[in-house]
């Protein structure tokens, strides 16, 4: 089960209390409901307070949480059938980033993105979420193959950032990511992306140039995770709620900055907490949006892709 | 620190293929500049006393130990074109604040006043050995080579136009990565120059990207990378993330020469490791292969 976080645990605390009162009524057999409807009320009330003013800094917190669902978890939601392929045909199989071919609603589709742990264990042989350089080229062969017979692609996105070892210097975690950016500029088939938990990064980005974006809503996407960028601008890691609160990376945020195409609605609390809908959703999503960009001759597509990522970014210009 | 990147730089070995190097054909014409911090300058790498006209004829790099002083982006653009060729574009371009980042403008205000630059990156078009070619180049004291969406936005512009004029480009890379200050917005130049750079893939324009210290981050993770053909210069760094941050991922001590021009030329990541005295040359040849004529029309 997810732990909650500090900023839950009032809300925490009035469940308890309720179960409280519920065995107490029960045990004694007093009727309190007047009592009970009341205590039920303050938790409505609270919980939607808590969940309707979240600062950036809860909002990271909450995409971290385990028990949110994981690549595999929306794969097996939305596919029909599944195959995961392995191997990136140069080094290794990265566990990190998973991929592979299914059917959606009788349609077919490629489906590749990172895949962090549901507990502790796995979460280590998933290295976090942090991939390594045969991660992105997996993720290449995928997407090239993908092409080949003409799917298209939906890449989901969670990481803190790639993977910054000495291993991964060495095989190229640079070159790795950037291909992958040269592919998905110019690949011919339709692709999606969705923001499911932690955007960190190129790490990200290595999965993230695609015709549509989406973000989960509580989900967080920036150039860096915000502890990092703390120690960077102000060398202290601890500072990482300060730098949440600045460097704008809610889904609301990368919405009004035009980077994103849209959010995806969370469970009240979070993905964690209704698993099962929050998959539905998603599906959902995933299966308008690419009946919507089928529909679209692929130069045309390419074109619109090239000028949205061409559009980026603001800059004064003085003659 | 990303900082220490810039002001920390490690001693590496003594080159042995650059320890002599074959004297340059045709010397650049290096315009009279004041060398900054006064007349004298101390190598950082042996500690060699170097009197600014001196460090000056050795193209700024160390004649004892071969170390490579940095240099600024016109210096670099007078190292590497033929004299008097160089139009500077987009000058015009720089930096606002999209986010309300928190003391943004004054950093912008100093690295200008710093810099005399406008914003990190000086693009423009001239000739190198008399063949026409476009040049960008990343200036490390701007910010640390930051890549904010005006960077972005003065490498797109150059890609584009190598694309239209059908010139190759030569992009001289020195960052510390994405500017934190843009937060996603500097992430997405990343994707902003990958689809130009994707667009001179498909027009069949040589793209040649030239690593200088340090190369690091977004930058390395996207166009550095991306060279049809990637030379660095000794002692370089060149890598995903900063050695203090695999250090702390890794727990341990690093080889020194890890990251550097040499480190990656051994992995396969560079083409070529050229010291700044042949460096023109180098370049030269390059364009000149790419410009020949084919086999189709050979005589």
């Amino acid at each position: 089960m997810p732990t909650e976080l500090d900023f839950e645990k009032p809300i925490a605390e009035l469940q308890g209390k309720i179960a409280e009162l519920k065995s107490f009524m029960e045990k004694n057999g007093l009727d309190l409901h007047g009592e009970l409807r009341k205590l039920e009320e303050r938790l409505e009330e609270l919980t939607e307070s808590t969940y309707a003013n979240l600062t950036a800094w809860q909002r990271v917190q909450l995409a971290r949480q385990i028990g949110r669902p994981t690549t595999l978890d929306y794969i097996k939601g939305i596919c029909d059938e599944f195959l995961e392929l392995h191997g990136d045909r140069h080094f290794a199989d990265d566990p990190t980033i998973v991929g592979g071919i299914g059917l959606v609603a009788g349609h077919p589709i490629t489906v590749i993105g990172h895949q962090k742990g549901r507990d502790t264990k796995e979460n280590i042989r998933r290295n976090f979420g942090m991939a390594n350089p045969e991660g992105y080229r997996k993720a290449l062969r995928l997407m090239r193959q993908a092409e080949k017979f003409g799917r298209p692609v939906v890449f989901f996105i969670d990481t803190p950032g790639a993977y910054a070892g000495m291993s991964a210097e060495e095989r190229g975690q640079s070159v790795a990511i950037a291909e992958n950016l040269l592919e998905m500029a110019g690949l011919r088939t339709p692709t999606i992306s969705i923001v499911t938990g932690e955007g960190g990064s190129g790490g990200a980005l290595g999965l993230g140039i695609t015709d549509r974006i989406f973000m989960l809503d509580y989900a967080w996407y920036s150039v860096i995770a915000p502890e990092s960028a703390a120690a960077i601008l102000w060398k202290d890691s601890k500072l990482g709620p300060k730098a949440a609160e600045v460097m704008r990376l809610t889904a609301a945020d990368l919405l009004d900055l035009g980077i994103v195409d849209g959010v995806i609605a969370e469970p009240r609390g979070g993905a964690q907490k209704d698993p099962k809908a929050m998959v539905q959703s998603v599906r959902d999503k995933v299966m308008a949006t690419l009946r919507e960009l089928s529909q679209i001759p692929i130069d045309e597509l390419l074109a619109a892709r090239y000028h949205k990522y061409r559009d980026m970014g603001e800059y004064i210009e003085r003659q | 620190m990303l900082k220490d990147l810039f002001y920390r730089r490690r001693q590496y070995a003594t080159l042995g293929t650059a320890a002599e190097p074959k004297p340059v054909q045709k010397p650049p014409e290096v315009v009279e500049r004041d060398v900054p911090k006064g007349l004298v300058q101390k190598c950082e790498a042996c500690g060699n006393l170097l009197m600014a006209k001196e460090l000056q004829k050795h193209v700024y790099t160390c004649p004892e130990c071969n170390f490579h002083f940095r240099v600024d982006a016109r210096t670099r653009v007078e190292l590497t074109l033929d004299a008097g060729t160089f139009i500077e574009l987009d000058a015009g371009i720089t930096s606002t604040n999209p986010l309300g980042f928190p003391e943004y403008e004054s950093k912008l205000a100093k690295a200008q006043s710093a810099t005399g630059m406008a914003e990190g990156a000086l693009t423009g078009k001239g000739e190198i050995d008399g063949m026409p070619v476009l040049m960008a180049v990343m200036d490390p004291g701007f910010m640390m080579g930051s890549m904010g969406a005006a960077v972005g936005e003065k490498l797109t512009r150059a890609m584009e136009r190598a694309c239209v004029e059908r010139k190759p480009l030569i992009l001289f890379t020195a960052s510390g990565g994405a500017r934190m200050q843009e937060a996603i917005l500097s992430l997405m130049q990343m994707a902003k120059t990958s689809v130009a750079l994707r667009r001179m893939h498909d027009s069949g324009v040589l793209f040649v990207s030239v690593i200088t210290h340090p190369t690091t981050g977004g930058v390395s993770a996207s166009f550095a990378s991306l060279g049809d053909i990637i030379i660095a210069e000794p002692g370089a760094m060149f890598g995903f993330a900063g050695r203090r941050v695999v250090e702390q991922t890794m727990r341990q001590k690093l080889p020194d020469d890890f990251q550097t021009a040499e480190f990656n030329l051994k992995h396969g990541m560079v083409d070529k490791v050229v010291h700044r005295k042949q460096m023109r040359d180098a370049l030269a040849a390059i364009v000149r292969i790419h410009t020949a004529r084919g086999w189709a029309d050979a005589d």
